[in-house]
C-alpha cells in the first residue's frame, strides 16, 4: 500500500472533496475546454488575465480525485502569477508528472505541487494529473479546446 | 476435406466431469502470477479473457512446425497450415451451427466483422433517405461504422431506446422499424451493462420488414450458446480474444446467399480467382472476404478454444458464471455507497457499478494495488453512459475461471476504497 498511499495523499483527498475556486469565472477573459477522451475527465478553466497577470482563476467540471485535486491546486498555483511565471510552472509540473523533472534535485517553484509527482509511477494516471494544467495554458494561449489525447 | 475431418478427429474433445473450478485455473498460465505482491485477481475478462494452455500450444504448434502460408502451396509445410486453418473454421461453423464453414469469414475481431458487413453490405445497399437501427446500449464498434455509412450515404441512423435498468424498449423498437428501414444491428449481451437482448424477438420483427440483421456478439460467444439457425440472423460476429483464444481471431458469420451478394471487403491476394490489369475475378466464399495472408496462429488458436469450451462444457461454465454473477451482485449491493449499474432481469458475466463521491478511476487504480483488475471508464459505450448521466463505470467482469474467494476480495477492495475517500 505504499505507492497507494504516495498518490492518495492526504492533501489530494481533501481538494477533491472541497475543490478550491470551483465554479465559473463571471469576468474571465480566457478560456479553455480540457478533455481526457480516455476516461471521461472533462473541465473547463476560466483566466481574468489584466496587465500580463493572473488576477483570477477558476474551473468546474467532473473527473477523478486526481484531475479534480490537482485542478485545485492549479488555481490557487497560479493565480497572481505573470502569465510567464504561470507558464514556467506549467511547464516544471509538466516535467515533473513525466518524470522529466525531478523535483528534488533540480531547482523548481513547484512547492506543494510536487505532492503530484508520484503519479509518474501510475503511467495510466498522468493525463489525469495534467488535464487542468495543459487547459490552463491553453486558455492563457486562447485555444479553445485541449485534449490530452 | 479428408484431411480437415482426421484433424478434428484426432483432436476430437472429451467432456470433463464436474466443476473443479481450481483444476480449470491450473489451465491458464497467466492467472498463477501476483501483482503488486497479490494475487492476480483478474476481473477484467469482457474487454479480454485469458487463453488457456491447450490454445497456447496450438498455436506454436503451428509456428514451430507448420508456419507457412495457406492456400497457396503444395507443399507439405503449407498444406499443414491450410489443414489447420480450415479446420478452425470448421470448428466454428459447429460452435455456430452455420449452415456452412464458408459462411463463417475469419476476422480479426468482431469490430473487424462489422466493418466488413458495412462496406460489403452497406455501402452496396444501404442509399439516400434509408434507415438503419441500432441500439442505445451499443459498443462503439457497433455505432461508428454505421455512421460513417449514413454520413458517406445520405442515410439516418435511429437508436432502440432503454431505460433506466438497461433493458430495450421493445415496443419503441417496433416503432422504429418502416419501410424506409434496411438494416439493423444489435448487440446480442451489452458490454457495459452485461444485459441479455432478446435477439430472437429482434431478428424476426427485423424480417417482419424484410430487413437484414447482424448480431454483435462479441460478449456471449465466451458465455452462452450460439446458433446462427435458430437465430436466424443474417450476420452474427465475435472476437477470439474475449473467448479464450489470441487476438487477432475473430469470425464474422453471414448467410451464403447475402455473403455472395456483398462487394467483398479488402482487395488483394486470396481473394481472387484471376486477376488481369482489364478485369479481376473474385474468389468463392469464404476467400473472397480473405484478403492477405490472415492471423493464422490466432485463428488455429481459436479453434482449440473452441475445443477447450467442448471440453469443459459450456452450459457448466455458463451455469458457474451465473451463480458467480448472482454472488457477486448480492456482495456488492450489500455494500453501502456501491450503486449497480445495469439491473436488466437477463445478465451475464458483466457488473457495473459506481461508489458515491469516487470516480471509478480512482476506484480502478486503488483495486490494482491489491492486484484486482478491472475496467474503469466508459467502456466504449459513452452513448449508455449519457443515457445514464453518469461519466464512467467500473465494471468487473467474470469468466468460469473466478472464483467466489475472489470476489470476496474486490469487495473487501471497495470497502476499502470507501474508507481511504471517507
Amino acid at each position: 500500500m505504499s505507492e497507494l498511499s504516495e498518490l492518495y495523499q492526504q492533501v489530494i483527498l481533501d481538494h477533491n472533496k472541497k475543490p478550491r475556486n470551483f465554479h465559473k469565472l463571471e469576468n474571465a477573459n480566457h478560456s479553455a475546454e480540457g478533455f481526457n477522451p480516455l476516461c471521461g475527465d472533462h473541465l473547463n478553466v476560466y483566466l481574468h488575465v489584466e496587465d500580463d497577470q493572473v488576477k483570477d482563476v477558476s474551473f468546474e467540471g467532473s473527473g477523478c480525485a486526481i484531475s479534480k485535486a490537482s485542478a485545485s491546486m492549479m488555481t490557487q498555483a497560479v493565480k497572481g502569477k505573470t502569465k510567464a511565471e504561470a507558464e514556467k510552472l506549467f511547464n516544471e509540473f509538466h516535467r515533473m508528472a513525466t518524470g522529466q523533472l525531478n523535483e528534488e534535485t533540480e531547482p523548481n517553484d513547484l512547492g506543494k505541487l510536487t505532492i503530484f509527482a508520484g503519479v509518474r509511477d501510475f503511467p495510466a494516471r498522468v493525463k489525469c494529473a495534467t488535464l487542468s494544467w495543459h487547459t490552463m495554458h491553453a486558455a492563457l494561449n486562447e485555444q479553445q479546446k485541449v485534449s490530452t489525447e | 476435406m479428408a484431411a480437415i475431418v482426421e484433424e478434428l478427429i484426432t483432436i476430437k474433445p472429451k467432456p470433463r466431469d464436474g466443476w473443479d473450478v481450481e483444476r480449470i485455473r491450473k489451465d491458464f498460465p497467466v492467472l498463477r502470477q501476483t501483482v503488486n505482491d497479490k494475487p492476480l485477481v483478474y476481473l477484467d475478462n469482457a474487454a479480454s479473457s485469458q487463453v488457456p494452455m491447450m490454445v497456447i500450444e496450438r498455436g506454436a504448434q503451428y509456428i514451430e512446425q507448420e508456419h507457412s502460408n495457406i492456400h497457396r502451396g503444395v507443399h507439405y509445410l503449407s498444406m499443414k497450415a491450410t489443414t489447420a486453418y480450415e479446420g478452425a473454421r470448421e470448428k466454428v461453423k459447429r460452435f455456430i451451427n452455420a449452415r456452412e464453414a464458408k459462411e463463417c469469414i475469419f476476422v480479426r475481431g468482431a469490430t473487424e466483422g462489422i466493418n466488413l458487413v458495412m462496406h460489403g453490405y452497406g455501402r452496396k445497399f444501404i442509399g439516400p433517405g434509408d434507415e438503419i437501427v441500432i441500439s442505445a446500449m451499443e459498443h462503439h464498434a457497433n455505432i461508428v461504422p454505421w455512421q460513417m455509412l449514413c454520413e458517406e450515404k445520405g442515410a439516418k441512423l435511429r437508436v432502440i431506446p432503454m431505460n433506466d435498468a438497461g433493458e430495450l424498449l421493445m415496443d419503441e423498437y417496433d416503432a422504429l422499424l418502416n419501410e424506409k428501414t434496411r438494416f439493423v444491428a444489435v448487440a446480442h449481451v451489452s458490454n457495459a451493462l452485461g444485459t441479455i437482448n432478446p435477439v430472437k424477438e429482434i431478428i424476426e420483427r427485423a424480417h417482419k420488414y424484410g430487413v437484414p440483421i447482424l448480431i454483435d456478439g462479441a460478449q456471449q460467444a465466451p458465455h452462452g450458446t450460439i446458433d446462427v439457425q435458430d437465430l436466424d440472423c443474417d450476420f452474427y460476429t465475435f472476437s477470439g480474444h474475449k473467448m479464450f483464444a489470441p487476438t487477432g481471431s475473430g469470425v464474422v458469420y453471414g448467410k451464403a446467399r447475402l455473403l455472395e451478394q456483398m462487394n467483398p471487403f479488402q482487395g488483394g491476394g486470396d481473394m481472387i480467382k484471376s486477376v488481369t490489369f482489364e478485369k479481376t475475378i473474385y474468389a468463392d466464399l469464404p476467400n473472397k472476404f480473405e484478403a492477405g495472408t490472415p492471423a493464422i496462429a490466432s485463428q488455429i488458436g481459436l479453434g482449440a478454444a473452441i475445443d477447450y469450451l467442448n471440453i469443459i462444457g459450456r452450459e457448466k461454465a455458463a451455469a458457474y458464471e451465473h451463480e458467480l454473477l448472482r454472488y457477486a451482485t448480492e456482495r456488492l449491493s450489500a455494500i453501502e455507497g456501491v450503486r449497480i449499474i445495469g439491473t436488466a432481469r437477463e445478465k451475464l458475466s458483466v457488473l457495473s457499478f459506481t461508489i458515491e463521491n469516487v470516480h471509478p478511476h480512482d476506484i480502478g487504480t486503488i483495486l490494482d494495488q491489491q492486484g484486482i483488475a478491472i475496467r474503469a471508464g466508459h467502456h466504449c459505450a459513452q452513448p449508455v453512459m449519457q443515457r445514464l448521466k453518469i461519466p464512467a463505470t467500473a465494471r468487473a467482469s467474470f469468466a468460469f475461471y473466478n472464483t467466489k474467494a475472489e470476489v470476496d476480495v474486490l469487495a473487501d477492495a471497495i470497502e476499502k476504497v470507501i474508507e481511504v475517500f471517507s
